[in-house]
């Protein structure tokens, strides 16, 4: 009883978030209810047991990934963004069809459900043994999320280097 | 006792969220927030599954869409920078050797 409540609250919590999200229209707003939907994601992980997910998402997700959101957005002065006919468009048609799409999706999600009720903190995921399956199982995708990173530094440093002085193309030709 | 379909009920109505926010906005910033929407309805999802079949590996996994979702963002972030800063987003043709 006691999940249900602190499920359907949080739930309700998150999707007012992400509703709000779509609605404002200052990207401020947004990334503000963004930060909301990734607290109360927490809260659900902590309900399905899952602690160390729950303490990483509030650290990575709404203490690293929102911050920056909200330093580019400040530093960047994004104002509110128009409405143009175009938009008009993809809000008239967009959002009924994507709509549909999740209605369908929610109703058999609900006709094939097997009835597996989870209880309170359902699978603990203690981190000591999210760390041996980390280093034991999942090493060689924990080693290619490194090369990952690697790369992703090597196209920031790329993008980010300063233009050469006098780099024509047409200079090789002759 | 929460049915699982509750969680992945709501996991879907936030990726929905996520994919309308992506189709009506202007703004390349908020695009990029409704692209985060998505993956934490799919995290959620992963969380869910992996309670109801007993098995670790959907927390695990969630891992490595957190990784990948902050490389996107922070990449994302670089180009709205340097897109600000330069006015234009035309790369420089990489140093010659020699």
């Amino acid at each position: 009883m006691l999940h249900l409540v602190l499920f359907l609250v949080f739930g309700a919590i998150c999707v007012a978030g992400a509703i709000n999200l779509l609605a404002q229209r200052h990207p401020i707003s947004s990334a503000l209810s963004l930060v909301v939907v990734m607290a109360s994601l927490a809260v659900e992980y902590l309900l399905l047991g899952a602690e160390f997910v729950a303490a990483v998402q509030v650290i990575v997700y709404a203490g690293a990934v929102m911050v920056l959101f909200v330093f580019v957005i400040m530093l960047l002065n994004a104002g509110e963004e128009e409405q143009t006919k175009g938009s008009r468009v993809a809000l008239i048609l967009g959002v009924p069809g994507v709509l549909t799409g999740g209605l369908l999706v929610a109703w058999v999600l609900i006709r094939h459900s097997g009835e597996k009720a989870l209880g309170l903190g359902a699978l603990p995921g203690y981190p000591k043994v999210i760390g041996g399956l980390l280093f034991h199982d999942f090493l060689l995708p924990f080693e290619v999320t490194s090369i990952l990173v690697l790369i992703a530094i090597l196209g920031a440093v790329f993008l980010a280097s300063k233009p050469e002085a006098a780099s024509t193309p047409t200079g090789k030709e002759r | 006792m929460v049915p699982v379909s509750y969680y992945l009920i709501l996991s879907g109505i936030l990726f929905f969220c996520g994919v309308i926010g992506f189709l009506i906005k202007r703004n390349l910033i908020t695009i990029f927030m409704s692209i985060e929407l998505m993956l934490n309805g799919v995290n959620l999802s992963f969380v869910a599954f992996a309670a109801q079949w007993g098995h670790l590996s959907g927390q695990i996994f969630v891992f490595f869409v957190m990784v990948v979702a902050k490389l996107t963002v922070f990449l994302e972030q670089l180009e709205n920078d340097l897109f600000e800063l330069r006015g234009d987003l035309r790369i420089q043709p990489g140093r010659r050797h020699g």
